[in-house]
């Protein structure tokens, strides 16, 4: 009330009090502008739930304790096997995805640049690209053995539709006018496929490129895992066997930070490589 | 003239389809009975018929078809559960979304596939595991779409409920739902479908029944011809499954 009648000066902003920004507030702040730490912190939280259920709840037996995972990482990798297998399964995945990458783009080419193989063979292409091939899993073993040439094969059966799709999607996409454009002004078809369809496939190829990415290590790594007499596949079983997690998520964690590392390089070449295309 | 020559083209390309089709056939045909390829290797397309029509008649199917097709239930109704309701208590904040939605996005990016080895050490070779990987690979595309659905709908169609006075049911009945539903299905869809594939993946790696066990067994014993007639089975039953649930997207989605 007794500041009802006091004459405020003009143009001056009263003093605002800030409240004193205690520890406990401040951190809350950043968590607030900093999701990524949340996240971090979130991650955390599992790792460290993960510990301690390892620790005083679970059977041995059957999970460990993420500290004592990576402890022994060093001795998974003395086993005898494990690394020349991770290494046989990371040249497949390479080679699995050269293979893809080259038949998808020939066939993505032939098939997206023309109209009518547009047309007829697109269907067969969908109709391939729908069905399980797990199913067929056991044939390629049968037909191309036990070796890395099955399981080079079964990524490639993997990888191959989804780059084919994208590629016929991006071609198809482009802008009718800037063909009709470049076809006016009297370009030749090397031409127009150098500067027109090139640069405007090179997004949906690494578009493409990712995806067969996934599907390359879904493929290989079924086979693997489908093959227990060799390779990771009997690695795995061996480690379940006997009853050896440590062992187990030591090498599914080795493998999937393999997948993590090899998807992220083709999304980050997706980015890097999409990024003139504004629109 | 243009209209004809269109509709002649599409007469060509069916074509082409069907030639090649039969043309593959044909290959089939004529390189097991005439050329000699190894019956153990590729056998007899008529054969393989023979097989087919014996499976389907005896009923041999049933029991693993019974397996596969119950494993997919459970693993869809957890992977359901608890993705539409862990996307939906994302979703209720913005500040949830980005910390936990890039979690998400970053686990599903890692093939999944590579958690067979652990269930079958936690759950054995009993449909557990299977169910368990089924559920985990279908959960993430669930929980995200739910996610996308839920904390995306526009702005406006929430401050204008608000205005008018709706209630936190008649918001989450009348917009949060209607505007969320469509991107769900797609996630629901998704799900079904890498669930079934997961599943019909782990019977081939590790398990004691269903339908890619039997397949694997067959190809074990060198029975040839019966794989391949289970082979078309799955393959069939897996089309079949697909098609209802798009159709029943398509429908819901109608509404």
């Amino acid at each position: 009330m007794s500041s009802q009648g006091r004459i405020e000066p003009v143009g001056v902003a009263a003093p605002r009090i800030q409240p004193a920004p205690g520890p406990r507030r401040s951190t809350m702040a950043a968590l607030r502008r900093h999701p990524a730490i949340a996240r971090l912190m979130v991650l955390a939280a599992l790792f460290l739930l993960w510990e301690l259920a390892a620790r005083w709840w679970i059977d041995p037996d059957f999970l460990s304790p993420p500290s004592q995972v990576l402890a022994s990482l060093g001795e998974l990798f003395e086993t005898q096997g494990v690394p020349a297998a991770l290494q046989i399964t990371l040249w497949e995945l390479a080679v699995a995805f050269a293979i893809s990458v080259v038949i998808g783009l020939a066939v993505g080419l032939t098939v997206g640049l023309s109209r009518f193989s547009n047309r007829s063979f697109m269907p067969i292409i969908l109709l391939l690209y729908g069905t399980p091939q797990i199913t067929i899993l056991p044939l390629f073993i049968l037909y191309f053995g036990i070796g890395s040439a099955s399981k080079i094969a079964f990524g490639v059966s993997h990888g191959v539709f989804p780059i084919i799709v994208t590629i016929v999607a991006g071609v198809q996409n482009i802008k009718p006018i800037l063909m009709t454009a470049a076809h006016s002004m009297g370009a030749s078809r090397w031409q127009i496929f150098r500067w027109v369809i090139f640069p405007h496939m090179i997004p949906s190829f690494f578009a493409g490129m990712r995806l067969g990415m996934t599907g390359v290590l879904l493929g290989v790594l079924l086979a693997e895992l489908y093959v227990s007499t060799a390779g990771i596949g009997y690695f795995t079983t061996l480690f379940t066997q006997n009853f050896d997690p440590t062992k187990l998520l030591g090498l599914v964690s080795v493998l999937a930070a393999m997948a993590i590392a090899l998807n992220e390089t083709v999304r980050r070449a997706e980015v890097y490589f999409g990024r003139w295309r504004t629109d | 003239m243009s209209a004809r020559r269109d509709r002649r083209d599409r007469r060509l390309s069916r074509g082409v389809q069907i030639g090649f089709l039969l043309g593959l056939i044909a290959l089939w045909y004529f390189g097991t009975a005439v050329w000699g390829i190894n019956q153990i290797l590729l056998p007899n397309p008529i054969n393989v018929w023979h097989e087919l029509e014996d499976v389907i008649r005896s009923g041999e199917f049933l029991p693993d078809l019974q397996v596969t097709l119950t494993e997919v239930a459970v693993a869809f109704v957890l992977s359901c559960t608890s993705g539409v309701t862990l996307g939906y208590l994302i979703s209720r904040s913005h500040y949830s979304i980005r910390v936990f939605e890039p979690l998400l996005a970053g686990a599903y990016s890692v093939p999944i596939i590579l958690f067979l080895p652990l269930y079958v050490l936690f759950f054995g070779l009993g449909p557990w595991s299977k169910i368990a990987l089924g559920t985990t690979i279908s959960f993430f595309p669930i929980a995200l779409n739910t996610i996308a659905g839920f904390g995306y709908v526009d702005r406006i169609f929430i401050t204008a409920a608000r205005s008018m006075g709706a209630s936190d049911f008649q918001m989450f009945r009348y917009v949060l739902l209607p505007a969320a539903l469509p991107v769900i299905l797609t996630g629901l869809r998704i799900g079904f479908t890498v669930a079934l594939l997961s599943i019909l993946g782990s019977e081939t790696i590790a398990s004691l029944a269903g339908l890619g066990h039997r397949i694997v067994h067959l190809a074990e014993a060198m029975e040839t011809p019966r794989m391949f007639a289970y082979i078309a089975f799955a393959v069939v039953i897996a089309a079949l499954l697909n098609t209802v649930v798009t159709s029943l997207e398509q429908r819901a989605r109608r509404r």
